[in-house]
Protein backbone atom coordinates (compact mmCIF):
# COMPACT_ATOMS: atom_id res chain seq x y z
CA UNK A 1 0.00 0.00 0.00
CA UNK A 2 2.77 2.38 1.06
CA UNK A 3 4.28 1.46 -2.29
CA UNK A 4 1.01 2.79 -4.15
CA UNK A 5 0.84 5.91 -2.40
CA UNK A 6 4.39 6.66 -3.22
CA UNK A 7 3.78 6.04 -7.39
CA UNK A 8 0.25 7.89 -6.84
CA UNK A 9 1.78 10.81 -5.04
CA UNK A 10 4.52 10.70 -7.56
CA UNK A 11 2.21 11.10 -10.21
CA UNK A 12 -0.14 13.77 -8.76
CA UNK A 13 3.36 16.15 -7.70
CA UNK A 14 4.10 15.67 -11.58
CA UNK A 15 0.87 16.82 -12.77
CA UNK A 16 1.33 20.01 -11.09
CA UNK A 17 4.90 19.70 -12.02
CA UNK A 18 4.04 20.81 -15.19
CA UNK A 19 1.57 22.46 -17.20
CA UNK A 20 -0.76 19.71 -17.35
CA UNK A 21 -2.92 20.26 -13.82
CA UNK A 22 -3.63 23.46 -14.54
CA UNK A 23 -4.39 23.47 -18.17
CA UNK A 24 -7.11 20.77 -17.36
CA UNK A 25 -7.97 22.03 -14.17
CA UNK A 26 -8.52 25.78 -15.69
CA UNK A 27 -10.04 24.34 -18.82
CA UNK A 28 -12.60 22.05 -16.84
CA UNK A 29 -13.57 24.91 -14.96
CA UNK A 30 -14.02 27.64 -17.55
CA UNK A 31 -16.23 24.64 -19.43
CA UNK A 32 -17.93 24.02 -16.60
CA UNK A 33 -18.69 27.80 -15.66
CA UNK A 34 -19.82 28.37 -19.13
CA UNK A 35 -22.35 25.22 -19.01
CA UNK A 36 -23.64 26.43 -15.13
CA UNK A 37 -23.91 30.40 -16.13
CA UNK A 38 -26.14 29.36 -19.38
CA UNK A 39 -28.20 26.32 -17.71
CA UNK A 40 -29.10 28.82 -15.03
CA UNK A 41 -30.08 31.67 -16.84
CA UNK A 42 -32.28 29.20 -18.29
CA UNK A 43 -33.45 28.16 -15.10
CA UNK A 44 -34.32 31.57 -13.98
CA UNK A 45 -36.13 32.71 -16.68
CA UNK A 46 -38.46 30.00 -16.73
CA UNK A 47 -39.09 30.55 -12.91
CA UNK A 48 -39.73 34.18 -14.00
CA UNK A 49 -42.38 33.36 -16.53
CA UNK A 50 -43.66 30.47 -14.30
CA UNK A 51 -44.58 33.24 -11.57
CA UNK A 52 -46.92 34.50 -14.18
CA UNK A 53 -49.00 31.09 -13.55
CA UNK A 54 -51.32 30.29 -10.94
CA UNK A 55 -51.14 26.57 -10.14
CA UNK A 56 -48.25 25.64 -12.88
CA UNK A 57 -45.49 22.83 -12.73
CA UNK A 58 -43.22 23.88 -9.31
CA UNK A 59 -40.05 24.08 -10.67
CA UNK A 60 -37.11 21.99 -9.40
CA UNK A 61 -33.43 23.32 -9.39
CA UNK A 62 -32.16 19.32 -9.33
CA UNK A 63 -34.30 18.36 -12.49
CA UNK A 64 -34.01 20.91 -14.46
CA UNK A 65 -30.69 22.65 -13.75
CA UNK A 66 -28.10 20.24 -11.74
CA UNK A 67 -28.67 17.08 -13.92
CA UNK A 68 -28.36 18.81 -17.24
CA UNK A 69 -25.01 20.56 -16.00
CA UNK A 70 -23.80 16.80 -14.56
CA UNK A 71 -24.70 15.69 -18.09
CA UNK A 72 -23.07 18.18 -19.24
CA UNK A 73 -19.72 17.68 -17.35
CA UNK A 74 -19.77 14.44 -18.65
CA UNK A 75 -19.01 15.52 -22.01
CA UNK A 76 -16.71 17.76 -21.04
CA UNK A 77 -14.48 14.38 -19.74
CA UNK A 78 -14.51 13.36 -22.71
CA UNK A 79 -11.97 16.35 -24.00
CA UNK A 80 -10.67 16.39 -20.39
CA UNK A 81 -9.47 12.98 -19.40
CA UNK A 82 -7.15 12.03 -22.52
CA UNK A 83 -5.05 14.84 -21.35
CA UNK A 84 -4.46 13.51 -17.90
CA UNK A 85 -3.63 9.91 -18.92
CA UNK A 86 -1.77 10.57 -21.74
CA UNK A 87 1.67 10.65 -20.24
CA UNK A 88 1.03 7.82 -17.18
CA UNK A 89 2.95 5.44 -19.45
CA UNK A 90 4.39 7.06 -22.88
CA UNK A 91 6.24 9.79 -20.77
CA UNK A 92 8.24 7.00 -19.07
CA UNK A 93 8.85 5.03 -21.90
CA UNK A 94 10.24 7.94 -23.70
CA UNK A 95 12.53 8.84 -21.19
CA UNK A 96 13.20 5.79 -19.80
CA UNK A 97 11.88 6.46 -16.17
CA UNK A 98 10.06 3.03 -16.81
CA UNK A 99 13.18 0.99 -16.23
CA UNK A 100 13.27 3.00 -12.61
CA UNK A 101 10.29 1.23 -11.72
CA UNK A 102 10.23 -1.95 -13.22
CA UNK A 103 13.64 -2.72 -11.94
CA UNK A 104 12.47 -1.30 -8.18
CA UNK A 105 11.09 -3.92 -5.58
CA UNK A 106 7.14 -3.12 -7.04
CA UNK A 107 4.91 -5.51 -8.28
CA UNK A 108 3.37 -4.07 -11.67
CA UNK A 109 -0.09 -3.76 -9.81
CA UNK A 110 1.31 -1.70 -7.60
CA UNK A 111 2.73 0.52 -10.60
CA UNK A 112 -0.46 0.49 -12.09
CA UNK A 113 -2.85 0.73 -9.26
CA UNK A 114 -0.69 3.85 -7.96
CA UNK A 115 -0.91 5.55 -11.70
CA UNK A 116 -4.49 5.40 -11.38
CA UNK A 117 -4.91 6.19 -7.94
CA UNK A 118 -2.86 9.90 -8.92
CA UNK A 119 -4.50 10.57 -11.96
CA UNK A 120 -8.08 9.82 -10.42
CA UNK A 121 -6.52 12.44 -7.70
CA UNK A 122 -6.29 14.46 -10.05
CA UNK A 123 -9.52 14.28 -12.07
CA UNK A 124 -11.03 14.62 -8.02
CA UNK A 125 -9.58 18.20 -7.64
CA UNK A 126 -10.67 18.97 -11.19
CA UNK A 127 -14.41 18.13 -9.52
CA UNK A 128 -13.62 19.43 -6.38
CA UNK A 129 -13.03 22.85 -8.27
CA UNK A 130 -17.31 22.70 -9.26
CA UNK A 131 -18.14 22.06 -5.79
CA UNK A 132 -18.08 26.11 -5.50
CA UNK A 133 -20.33 26.39 -8.55
CA UNK A 134 -23.04 24.18 -7.08
CA UNK A 135 -22.54 25.48 -3.34
CA UNK A 136 -23.57 29.27 -4.88
CA UNK A 137 -26.89 27.40 -5.34
CA UNK A 138 -26.80 26.12 -1.80
CA UNK A 139 -27.18 29.22 -0.62
CA UNK A 140 -29.54 30.94 -2.81
CA UNK A 141 -31.88 28.14 -2.81
CA UNK A 142 -32.61 24.64 -1.21
CA UNK A 143 -31.94 21.91 -4.02
CA UNK A 144 -31.65 18.33 -2.67
CA UNK A 145 -27.94 17.41 -1.82
CA UNK A 146 -28.52 13.55 -2.36
CA UNK A 147 -28.48 13.65 -6.09
CA UNK A 148 -25.79 15.62 -5.93
CA UNK A 149 -23.35 13.60 -3.88
CA UNK A 150 -24.69 10.65 -6.04
CA UNK A 151 -24.36 12.55 -8.96
CA UNK A 152 -20.17 13.07 -8.08
CA UNK A 153 -20.63 9.85 -7.41
CA UNK A 154 -21.58 8.67 -10.55
CA UNK A 155 -18.93 11.12 -12.46
CA UNK A 156 -16.10 9.55 -9.94
CA UNK A 157 -17.40 6.29 -11.19
CA UNK A 158 -17.59 7.05 -14.73
CA UNK A 159 -14.07 8.82 -15.40
CA UNK A 160 -12.61 6.16 -13.39
CA UNK A 161 -13.12 3.73 -16.89
CA UNK A 162 -12.13 6.82 -19.23
CA UNK A 163 -9.07 6.98 -17.22
CA UNK A 164 -8.22 2.91 -16.89
CA UNK A 165 -8.91 2.80 -20.67
CA UNK A 166 -6.72 6.13 -20.71
CA UNK A 167 -4.01 4.33 -19.15
CA UNK A 168 -3.96 1.20 -21.16
CA UNK A 169 -3.68 3.07 -24.19
CA UNK A 170 -0.82 4.99 -22.68
CA UNK A 171 0.97 2.10 -22.66
CA UNK A 172 0.81 1.12 -25.65
CA UNK A 173 3.02 3.95 -26.85
CA UNK A 174 5.42 6.21 -25.98
CA UNK A 175 4.06 8.93 -27.96
CA UNK A 176 1.85 11.02 -25.78
CA UNK A 177 0.12 12.48 -28.90
CA UNK A 178 -0.67 9.51 -30.73
CA UNK A 179 -2.08 8.04 -26.97
CA UNK A 180 -4.41 11.14 -26.47
CA UNK A 181 -6.09 11.37 -29.82
CA UNK A 182 -6.43 7.14 -29.47
CA UNK A 183 -7.34 7.75 -26.07
CA UNK A 184 -10.43 10.62 -27.29
CA UNK A 185 -11.32 8.24 -29.84
CA UNK A 186 -11.48 5.31 -27.66
CA UNK A 187 -14.19 7.91 -25.08
CA UNK A 188 -15.97 8.46 -27.97
CA UNK A 189 -16.39 5.17 -29.37
CA UNK A 190 -17.69 4.26 -26.09
CA UNK A 191 -19.95 7.46 -25.82
CA UNK A 192 -21.85 6.52 -28.57
CA UNK A 193 -21.64 2.90 -29.20
CA UNK A 194 -25.66 2.72 -28.43
CA UNK A 195 -26.20 4.70 -31.60
CA UNK A 196 -25.75 1.97 -33.58
CA UNK A 197 -28.84 0.31 -31.29
CA UNK A 198 -31.60 1.18 -33.89
CA UNK A 199 -29.75 -0.78 -36.97
CA UNK A 200 -29.28 -4.05 -35.20
CA UNK A 201 -31.75 -6.37 -33.47
CA UNK A 202 -33.20 -5.85 -30.01
CA UNK A 203 -31.31 -8.06 -28.21
CA UNK A 204 -27.90 -6.23 -30.21
CA UNK A 205 -29.28 -3.21 -29.30
CA UNK A 206 -29.88 -3.87 -25.63
CA UNK A 207 -26.14 -4.97 -24.86
CA UNK A 208 -24.78 -2.05 -27.14
CA UNK A 209 -27.25 -0.01 -24.35
CA UNK A 210 -25.21 -1.79 -21.77
CA UNK A 211 -22.10 -0.92 -22.93
CA UNK A 212 -22.26 2.26 -23.73
CA UNK A 213 -20.64 4.15 -21.17
CA UNK A 214 -22.67 7.18 -20.44
CA UNK A 215 -26.15 5.07 -20.02
CA UNK A 216 -25.17 4.30 -16.42
CA UNK A 217 -24.86 7.81 -15.44
CA UNK A 218 -28.30 8.85 -15.95
CA UNK A 219 -29.43 6.98 -12.91
CA UNK A 220 -27.03 8.50 -10.82
CA UNK A 221 -27.87 12.02 -11.48
CA UNK A 222 -31.52 11.58 -10.66
CA UNK A 223 -30.29 10.40 -6.87
CA UNK A 224 -30.56 6.77 -7.31
CA UNK A 225 -27.03 4.21 -7.03
CA UNK A 226 -28.03 1.04 -8.54
CA UNK A 227 -26.24 -1.36 -8.19
CA UNK A 228 -26.20 -3.04 -11.95
CA UNK A 229 -24.44 0.39 -12.38
CA UNK A 230 -22.50 0.42 -9.78
CA UNK A 231 -21.05 -3.39 -11.25
CA UNK A 232 -20.63 -1.77 -14.31
CA UNK A 233 -18.09 0.56 -13.70
CA UNK A 234 -15.87 -0.72 -11.20
CA UNK A 235 -15.83 -4.31 -13.34
CA UNK A 236 -15.14 -1.82 -16.40
CA UNK A 237 -12.21 -0.25 -14.10
CA UNK A 238 -11.01 -3.59 -13.43
CA UNK A 239 -11.03 -5.20 -16.44
CA UNK A 240 -8.78 -1.99 -17.61
CA UNK A 241 -6.42 -2.21 -15.35
CA UNK A 242 -6.05 -5.77 -15.93
CA UNK A 243 -5.40 -5.31 -19.55
CA UNK A 244 -3.02 -2.68 -18.60
CA UNK A 245 -1.46 -5.09 -16.25
CA UNK A 246 -1.08 -7.60 -19.42
CA UNK A 247 -0.08 -4.82 -21.93
CA UNK A 248 3.17 -3.99 -19.74
CA UNK A 249 4.01 -7.38 -18.87
CA UNK A 250 3.66 -8.59 -22.75
CA UNK A 251 5.95 -4.83 -22.95
CA UNK A 252 8.57 -6.86 -21.01
CA UNK A 253 8.97 -9.43 -23.30
CA UNK A 254 9.37 -7.65 -26.03
CA UNK A 255 11.84 -5.42 -24.55
CA UNK B 1 25.97 -13.38 -4.93
CA UNK B 2 25.42 -12.91 -8.74
CA UNK B 3 25.00 -16.06 -10.73
CA UNK B 4 23.82 -16.35 -14.67
CA UNK B 5 23.36 -19.65 -16.36
CA UNK B 6 23.16 -20.11 -19.84
CA UNK B 7 21.24 -17.61 -20.08
CA UNK B 8 19.61 -16.52 -23.48
CA UNK B 9 17.60 -13.77 -24.79
CA UNK B 10 15.96 -13.67 -28.18
CA UNK B 11 13.97 -10.26 -30.00
CA UNK B 12 11.89 -12.84 -32.48
CA UNK B 13 14.59 -14.01 -34.77
CA UNK B 14 17.51 -11.99 -33.24
CA UNK B 15 19.26 -13.10 -30.51
CA UNK B 16 20.34 -10.60 -28.14
CA UNK B 17 22.49 -12.92 -25.76
CA UNK B 18 23.50 -16.39 -26.15
CA UNK B 19 23.78 -19.11 -23.67
CA UNK B 20 25.99 -16.58 -21.68
CA UNK B 21 26.95 -17.49 -18.35
CA UNK B 22 29.48 -16.83 -15.67
CA UNK B 23 29.22 -15.86 -11.52
CA UNK B 24 30.08 -12.92 -9.50
CA UNK B 25 31.15 -13.73 -5.88
CA UNK B 26 30.77 -11.37 -3.20
CA UNK B 27 32.55 -7.88 -2.88
CA UNK B 28 33.59 -8.33 -6.58
CA UNK B 29 34.01 -6.38 -8.89
CA UNK B 30 33.40 -7.59 -12.78
CA UNK B 31 33.80 -5.86 -15.86
CA UNK B 32 31.46 -6.17 -18.82
CA UNK B 33 33.06 -6.17 -22.02
CA UNK B 34 32.46 -5.53 -25.57
CA UNK B 35 31.39 -3.52 -28.43
CA UNK B 36 28.22 -1.62 -28.73
CA UNK B 37 25.27 -3.91 -29.39
CA UNK B 38 27.39 -6.94 -27.54
CA UNK B 39 24.55 -7.92 -25.37
CA UNK B 40 25.73 -5.96 -22.34
CA UNK B 41 22.39 -3.85 -21.58
CA UNK B 42 20.36 -7.00 -22.59
CA UNK B 43 22.48 -9.15 -19.71
CA UNK B 44 21.87 -6.48 -17.36
CA UNK B 45 18.74 -5.62 -17.70
CA UNK B 46 17.97 -9.48 -17.58
CA UNK B 47 20.01 -9.54 -13.93
CA UNK B 48 17.34 -6.44 -13.01
CA UNK B 49 14.51 -8.08 -13.52
CA UNK B 50 13.69 -5.43 -16.13
CA UNK B 51 13.13 -8.23 -18.92
CA UNK B 52 12.51 -11.83 -18.79
CA UNK B 53 14.73 -14.30 -20.61
CA UNK B 54 14.04 -16.51 -23.21
CA UNK B 55 15.93 -19.40 -21.71
CA UNK B 56 18.53 -19.84 -18.46
CA UNK B 57 18.45 -18.30 -15.08
CA UNK B 58 19.76 -15.50 -13.13
CA UNK B 59 20.42 -15.59 -9.43
CA UNK B 60 20.96 -12.38 -7.57
CA UNK B 61 21.73 -13.01 -3.83
CA UNK B 62 20.49 -16.51 -4.19
CA UNK B 63 16.97 -15.23 -5.41
CA UNK B 64 15.53 -16.19 -9.10
CA UNK B 65 15.04 -12.84 -11.18
CA UNK B 66 12.38 -14.65 -12.43
CA UNK B 67 10.37 -16.43 -9.84
CA UNK B 68 11.13 -14.52 -6.78
CA UNK B 69 11.80 -10.62 -8.64
CA UNK B 70 10.77 -8.69 -5.25
CA UNK B 71 13.44 -10.08 -3.19
CA UNK B 72 16.18 -10.33 -5.88
CA UNK B 73 15.29 -6.41 -6.85
CA UNK B 74 15.28 -5.62 -3.26
CA UNK B 75 19.16 -6.51 -3.49
CA UNK B 76 20.40 -5.06 -6.52
CA UNK B 77 21.00 -1.19 -7.45
CA UNK B 78 20.67 -0.63 -11.16
CA UNK B 79 21.88 2.59 -13.23
CA UNK B 80 20.82 2.09 -16.70
CA UNK B 81 22.40 3.35 -19.78
CA UNK B 82 20.28 6.33 -19.75
CA UNK B 83 19.68 7.91 -16.27
CA UNK B 84 16.18 7.45 -15.44
CA UNK B 85 15.24 10.70 -13.90
CA UNK B 86 12.17 12.84 -13.57
CA UNK B 87 12.89 16.07 -14.99
CA UNK B 88 10.50 17.97 -13.50
CA UNK B 89 11.53 16.72 -9.41
CA UNK B 90 14.39 18.49 -7.94
CA UNK B 91 17.26 15.73 -7.11
CA UNK B 92 16.00 15.77 -3.38
CA UNK B 93 12.43 15.03 -4.36
CA UNK B 94 13.89 12.25 -6.90
CA UNK B 95 15.68 10.72 -4.37
CA UNK B 96 13.28 10.52 -2.15
CA UNK B 97 11.24 9.10 -4.44
CA UNK B 98 13.34 6.54 -5.39
CA UNK B 99 13.87 5.28 -1.71
CA UNK B 100 10.56 5.23 -1.03
CA UNK B 101 9.62 2.71 -3.87
CA UNK B 102 12.94 0.31 -3.03
CA UNK B 103 11.62 0.06 0.79
CA UNK B 104 13.76 2.16 2.45
CA UNK B 105 11.94 2.69 5.62
CA UNK B 106 10.80 6.17 6.74
CA UNK B 107 12.73 6.93 9.73
CA UNK B 108 15.90 6.30 7.98
CA UNK B 109 14.89 7.92 4.65
CA UNK B 110 16.57 10.69 4.97
CA UNK B 111 19.70 9.58 6.27
CA UNK B 112 19.97 7.30 3.01
CA UNK B 113 19.28 10.10 0.53
CA UNK B 114 21.76 12.04 2.33
CA UNK B 115 24.30 9.69 2.57
CA UNK B 116 24.25 9.18 -1.17
CA UNK B 117 23.99 11.90 -2.26
CA UNK B 118 27.74 12.60 -0.45
CA UNK B 119 28.87 9.43 -1.95
CA UNK B 120 27.80 10.09 -5.68
CA UNK B 121 29.05 14.24 -4.46
CA UNK B 122 25.32 15.45 -6.07
CA UNK B 123 24.53 17.19 -2.80
CA UNK B 124 25.67 20.65 -4.01
CA UNK B 125 22.93 20.09 -6.58
CA UNK B 126 20.10 18.68 -4.52
CA UNK B 127 17.52 21.35 -4.96
CA UNK B 128 17.99 21.62 -8.46
CA UNK B 129 15.60 20.28 -11.15
CA UNK B 130 16.90 16.63 -12.85
CA UNK B 131 16.57 17.80 -16.10
CA UNK B 132 18.11 20.99 -15.75
CA UNK B 133 21.06 18.88 -15.00
CA UNK B 134 24.80 18.53 -17.17
CA UNK B 135 24.90 15.45 -18.26
CA UNK B 136 27.52 14.15 -15.49
CA UNK B 137 25.31 15.27 -12.97
CA UNK B 138 22.88 13.52 -14.53
CA UNK B 139 24.81 10.11 -14.60
CA UNK B 140 26.07 10.53 -10.71
CA UNK B 141 22.22 11.34 -9.83
CA UNK B 142 21.75 7.67 -11.49
CA UNK B 143 24.34 6.31 -9.11
CA UNK B 144 23.35 7.99 -6.03
CA UNK B 145 19.56 6.71 -7.09
CA UNK B 146 21.22 2.77 -7.30
CA UNK B 147 23.30 3.25 -3.98
CA UNK B 148 19.81 4.17 -2.12
CA UNK B 149 18.78 0.81 -0.48
CA UNK B 150 22.87 -0.35 0.56
CA UNK B 151 22.18 -2.78 -1.90
CA UNK B 152 24.28 -6.27 -2.45
CA UNK B 153 24.75 -6.33 -5.57
CA UNK B 154 24.99 -2.99 -8.41
CA UNK B 155 24.52 -3.31 -11.89
CA UNK B 156 25.82 -0.26 -13.58
CA UNK B 157 25.24 0.31 -17.34
CA UNK B 158 28.63 2.29 -18.25
CA UNK B 159 28.41 4.25 -15.22
CA UNK B 160 31.40 6.85 -16.48
CA UNK B 161 29.62 7.70 -19.96
CA UNK B 162 29.46 11.30 -20.50
CA UNK B 163 31.49 12.16 -17.08
CA UNK B 164 34.44 14.48 -17.85
CA UNK B 165 38.08 13.22 -16.98
CA UNK B 166 37.78 14.45 -13.35
CA UNK B 167 34.95 13.03 -12.63
CA UNK B 168 35.56 9.39 -14.82
CA UNK B 169 38.67 9.24 -11.82
CA UNK B 170 36.06 10.04 -9.03
CA UNK B 171 33.64 7.32 -10.07
CA UNK B 172 36.09 4.84 -10.51
CA UNK B 173 37.34 5.42 -6.93
CA UNK B 174 33.90 5.45 -5.48
CA UNK B 175 33.28 1.80 -7.52
CA UNK B 176 36.27 0.50 -5.99
CA UNK B 177 35.28 1.29 -2.78
CA UNK B 178 31.94 -0.21 -3.10
CA UNK B 179 33.39 -3.53 -4.65
CA UNK B 180 34.54 -4.13 -0.81
CA UNK B 181 31.08 -5.21 0.30
CA UNK B 182 29.08 -5.00 -2.51
CA UNK B 183 28.92 -6.98 -5.73
CA UNK B 184 30.06 -4.67 -8.69
CA UNK B 185 28.91 -5.51 -12.22
CA UNK B 186 29.32 -2.41 -14.51
CA UNK B 187 29.54 -2.67 -18.36
CA UNK B 188 32.21 -0.54 -20.50
CA UNK B 189 33.42 0.23 -24.12
CA UNK B 190 36.19 1.84 -22.45
CA UNK B 191 39.23 -0.63 -21.89
CA UNK B 192 41.29 0.79 -19.05
CA UNK B 193 38.53 1.34 -17.08
CA UNK B 194 38.24 -2.37 -16.85
CA UNK B 195 41.93 -3.15 -16.17
CA UNK B 196 42.22 0.03 -13.53
CA UNK B 197 38.95 -0.80 -11.53
CA UNK B 198 37.63 -4.22 -12.17
CA UNK B 199 39.11 -8.02 -10.62
CA UNK B 200 37.70 -9.97 -13.01
CA UNK B 201 36.42 -9.27 -17.54
CA UNK B 202 33.67 -10.80 -19.06
CA UNK B 203 34.28 -10.04 -22.72
CA UNK B 204 30.97 -10.29 -24.19
CA UNK B 205 30.65 -10.25 -28.17
CA UNK B 206 27.41 -10.87 -30.53
CA UNK B 207 25.58 -12.89 -27.62
CA UNK B 208 28.29 -14.58 -26.56
CA UNK B 209 31.20 -14.77 -23.34
CA UNK B 210 34.38 -15.19 -25.43
CA UNK B 211 36.25 -14.70 -22.15
CA UNK B 212 36.16 -14.54 -18.20
CA UNK B 213 39.50 -14.18 -16.48
CA UNK B 214 41.32 -11.26 -14.21
CA UNK B 215 43.07 -8.64 -16.52
CA UNK B 216 46.25 -9.85 -15.82
CA UNK B 217 45.56 -13.13 -16.89
CA UNK B 218 44.29 -11.93 -20.05
CA UNK B 219 46.90 -10.26 -21.18
CA UNK B 220 49.24 -13.08 -20.11
CA UNK B 221 47.17 -15.87 -21.65
CA UNK B 222 46.80 -13.97 -25.25
CA UNK B 223 50.41 -13.32 -25.47
CA UNK B 224 51.09 -16.85 -27.43
CA UNK B 225 54.77 -16.09 -27.54
CA UNK B 226 56.93 -13.29 -26.28
CA UNK B 227 57.99 -10.12 -28.15
CA UNK B 228 60.72 -7.95 -27.54
CA UNK B 229 61.15 -4.59 -28.54
CA UNK B 230 65.05 -3.15 -29.27
CA UNK B 231 66.26 -0.40 -30.27
CA UNK B 232 70.28 -1.08 -31.69
CA UNK B 233 72.93 1.12 -32.86
CA UNK B 234 74.82 -1.01 -34.98
CA UNK B 235 76.30 1.56 -36.90
CA UNK B 236 75.42 0.71 -40.34
CA UNK B 237 75.82 -3.52 -40.07
CA UNK B 238 72.87 -5.78 -39.96
CA UNK B 239 71.70 -6.82 -36.47
CA UNK B 240 68.75 -9.44 -37.41
CA UNK B 241 71.26 -12.47 -37.70
CA UNK B 242 73.38 -12.42 -34.71
CA UNK B 243 69.97 -11.40 -32.69
CA UNK B 244 68.47 -14.92 -34.60
CA UNK B 245 71.28 -16.55 -33.68
CA UNK B 246 70.46 -16.01 -29.76
CA UNK B 247 68.99 -19.31 -28.17
CA UNK B 248 64.73 -19.55 -27.79
CA UNK B 249 64.27 -16.07 -30.36
CA UNK B 250 61.88 -17.76 -33.00
CA UNK B 251 61.94 -14.77 -35.28
CA UNK B 252 63.38 -11.01 -35.58
CA UNK B 253 61.56 -8.17 -37.75
CA UNK B 254 62.92 -4.83 -38.38
CA UNK B 255 60.03 -2.24 -37.47
CA UNK B 256 62.23 0.63 -38.86
CA UNK B 257 65.47 1.91 -39.40
CA UNK B 258 66.22 5.04 -38.35
CA UNK B 259 70.07 5.63 -39.89
CA UNK B 260 72.50 3.83 -37.94
CA UNK B 261 69.29 2.92 -35.38
CA UNK B 262 67.39 -0.06 -36.30
CA UNK B 263 64.48 -0.47 -34.13
CA UNK B 264 63.72 -4.31 -33.77
CA UNK B 265 60.77 -7.09 -33.36
CA UNK B 266 62.55 -10.22 -31.42
CA UNK B 267 59.73 -12.52 -31.04
CA UNK B 268 60.64 -15.62 -28.54
CA UNK B 269 59.00 -18.74 -27.14
CA UNK B 270 56.87 -18.36 -24.38
CA UNK B 271 57.34 -17.95 -20.68
CA UNK B 272 61.00 -18.04 -21.89
CA UNK B 273 63.01 -14.69 -21.05
CA UNK B 274 65.55 -13.70 -23.93
CA UNK B 275 66.25 -10.39 -22.57
CA UNK B 276 69.73 -10.97 -20.89
CA UNK B 277 70.91 -12.49 -24.16
CA UNK B 278 69.71 -9.92 -26.10
CA UNK B 279 71.40 -7.90 -24.27
CA UNK B 280 74.50 -9.93 -23.90
CA UNK B 281 74.56 -10.22 -27.84
CA UNK B 282 74.04 -6.73 -28.76
CA UNK B 283 76.96 -6.09 -26.67
CA UNK B 284 79.66 -8.51 -27.79
CA UNK B 285 79.25 -7.29 -31.12
CA UNK B 286 80.09 -3.45 -29.92
CA UNK B 287 76.90 -2.15 -30.84
CA UNK B 288 74.62 -0.10 -28.80
CA UNK B 289 72.15 -1.29 -26.79
CA UNK B 290 69.61 1.91 -26.84
CA UNK B 291 66.30 0.20 -25.98
CA UNK B 292 64.94 -3.14 -24.82
CA UNK B 293 61.89 -3.86 -23.26
CA UNK B 294 58.88 -6.38 -23.63
CA UNK B 295 55.71 -5.74 -25.41
CA UNK B 296 52.21 -6.30 -23.78
CA UNK B 297 49.01 -6.48 -25.21
CA UNK B 298 46.97 -4.03 -23.82
CA UNK B 299 43.40 -4.96 -23.01
CA UNK B 300 42.64 -2.54 -25.80
CA UNK B 301 44.50 -4.85 -28.22
CA UNK B 302 42.92 -8.20 -26.57
CA UNK B 303 39.41 -7.20 -26.37
CA UNK B 304 39.87 -6.03 -30.59
CA UNK B 305 41.46 -9.34 -30.76
CA UNK B 306 38.71 -11.75 -29.26
CA UNK B 307 35.54 -9.61 -30.88
CA UNK B 308 37.27 -9.44 -34.76
CA UNK B 309 35.95 -11.86 -36.73
CA UNK B 310 39.42 -12.60 -38.73
CA UNK B 311 41.57 -13.64 -35.53
CA UNK B 312 44.70 -13.93 -37.10
CA UNK B 313 44.74 -10.44 -38.99
CA UNK B 314 43.65 -8.66 -35.98
CA UNK B 315 45.57 -10.05 -33.66
CA UNK B 316 49.13 -9.26 -35.78
CA UNK B 317 47.71 -6.01 -36.48
CA UNK B 318 46.79 -5.40 -33.22
CA UNK B 319 50.58 -6.52 -32.13
CA UNK B 320 51.94 -4.00 -34.70
CA UNK B 321 49.39 -1.10 -34.06
CA UNK B 322 50.12 0.27 -30.31
CA UNK B 323 53.41 -0.09 -30.11
CA UNK B 324 54.41 3.79 -30.90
Amino acid sequence: MNNILAIAHKELKSYFASPIAYVVIGLFALMFGFFYYTLLGIFIEQGMRMMGLQGGPTQNVNDQMIRPLFLNASVLLLFVLPMITMRTYSEEKRSGTIELLLTAPLTDFQIIMGKFLGAMALYAAMLAVTLVHLGVLFAFGTPEWIPIATGYLGLLLMGGCFISVGLLISSFTRNQIVAVMATFAVFLLLWVINWAGPLTGPRTSAVLDYLSITSHLDDFTRGVVDTKHVVYYVSFIAFGLFLTARSVDTERWRG
Amino acid sequence: MIEVQHLTKRYGPVTAVDDVSFRAERGEILGFLGPNGAGKTTTMRILTGYMPATEGKAMVGGYDVQDQPIEAKRRTGYLPETPPLYPDMTVRDYLDFCARIKGVPRGERAARVKSSMDRARVADVAHRHCGKLSKGYRQRVGLAQALLHNPEVLILDEPTAGLDPKQIIETRQLIKQLGGDHTVILSTHILPEVSQTCHRVVIINKGRVVAVDSPDNLTARLRGSETMFLQVDAAGADPTGALAGVPGVTGVRVAEMRGAVAALEVESAAGRDVRRDLAAAVVTHGWGLLELRPMRMSLEEIFLHLTTEDTAAAATEAAGGGRQ
